[in-house]
């Protein structure tokens, strides 16, 4: 029988009760913080923090990280927010993964190799990463608080990022496979 | 007289900066809540992210049309009562296709994004910690140095600024939110119909 408590334990839920919460949680973030969701200008914050700490002082600082303005604000606390509260979601219901390198799908086609997956991954994140921040957003700040906001920029983005994302798959799993 | 206007002063900063602070902490909640409901989706793993973009798993999809068709219904009934206002990115035909579609390409080689990417990481996925977070960090760092050529160049190339549809069509929010829901709700219906 579904508990109180079981509903928590559950290793997954609906992805409709998933995407209608996330949904009510851009209600509450407009109403309270006056801001959508968004995560990926927090890594270009994280990039430009790294280049400072490393860099000396009198180094004159880019003008993109003028733009955007490296501080720990309230975009950067949602991210940490979310390790936390994906951390705590799989701890209450038993998956959080030890020691997991390789992707099952990954395995599957490419076998399990470490190294290989890391150097992908790293690969895959610098595109994504280059491509987030010439988009203006990712698949949150765009792909969801931009779409309910009806944005132009948002919907051909979202679309663009499912084309792009659809293709290369297909080619990675059907092509190079 | 004078040193007690001082002490008040002084009081009036310290509530400034304590003030300044709660938006951080609505922040790391509103994120905890985001990130497990990402992991009660299945949306901080690789095989289900790209499950969808290989067309076999609708998972991701289903996540995000529930919550644009709920975000959009509500956001536009706080805005028509004047609760809040829109918070819309300007855009162009650069940024917004050529910028996404290379979004896409490292979503698909990633196999997790931004947002996920931080779920992955508190599902203990250590290619997402050791391997995509680096990647993402330096991507970022990339299009920093090349930001003073590409925002003049090709980031220009069709700009259309900040506008939603309504604004363009020119038309009440509701002759657009109306079709918007009812086209989600349709497609949705397809997805399971066709058994995802």
């Amino acid at each position: 029988m579904e508990t109180f408590t079981s509903v928590f334990t559950d290793t997954y839920w609906s992805p409709y009760v998933v995407g209608i919460g996330i949904g009510l949680l851009s209600w509450l973030s407009f109403l309270i913080s006056g801001k959508p969701i968004a995560t990926s200008t927090t890594f270009a914050r994280i990039g430009g923090k790294i280049e400072e700490a490393v860099t000396d002082d009198n180094t004159e600082r880019r003008s993109y990280y003028k733009k955007i303005k490296l501080k720990v604000n309230w975009q950067w606390m949602l991210v940490v927010g979310v390790v936390i509260g994906s951390f705590l979601s799989a701890i209450l219901s038993g998956n959080f993964q030890v020691g997991v390198w390789v992707p099952t799908l990954w395995a599957s086609s490419f076998g399990d190799s470490e190294v290989l997956r890391v150097l992908v991954a790293f690969a895959g994140g610098i595109i994504l990463g280059f491509g987030s921040r010439f988009a203006g957003g990712c698949t949150s700040g765009h792909g969801i608080s931009g779409t309910l906001q009806l944005a132009l920029s948002s919907w051909i983005s979202a679309i663009c990022f499912f084309i792009g994302g659809i293709i290369t798959a297909h080619i990675i799993y059907h092509l190079i496979a | 007289m004078e040193t007690k206007k001082q002490i008040s002063t002084l009081q009036d900063v310290k509530d400034k900066a304590e003030e300044d602070k709660r938006p951080l902490f609505f922040g790391l909640g509103f994120g905890i809540i985001f990130g497990f409901l990402l992991h009660k989706g299945g949306a901080t793993k690789y095989d289900v992210i790209v499950g969808q973009l290989l067309l076999i798993d609708f998972t991701v999809l289903k996540i995000m049309l529930a919550a644009v068709l709920t975000g959009m219904i509500g956001i536009y009934f706080m805005k028509s009562m004047g609760w809040i206002k829109l918070s819309v990115k300007s855009g162009s035909v650069g940024q917004n296709v050529l910028g996404a579609l290379i979004f896409g390409v490292g979503f698909a080689v990633l196999g997790y994004c931004p947002g996920t990417i931080a779920g992955a990481i508190g599902n203990g996925y250590l290619d997402a910690l050791v391997g995509g977070l680096a990647g993402i960090i330096l991507g970022t760092w990339i299009f920093a140095v090349m930001y003073p050529k590409l925002k003049d160049g090709i980031m220009k190339k069709g700009a259309f600024g900040e506008i939603t549809f309504p604004r363009l069509l020119k038309v009440n929010d509701w002759v657009v939110v109306v079709p918007v829901a009812i086209l989600i709700i349709l497609i949705l219906y397809w997805i399971e119909k066709a058994g995802y």
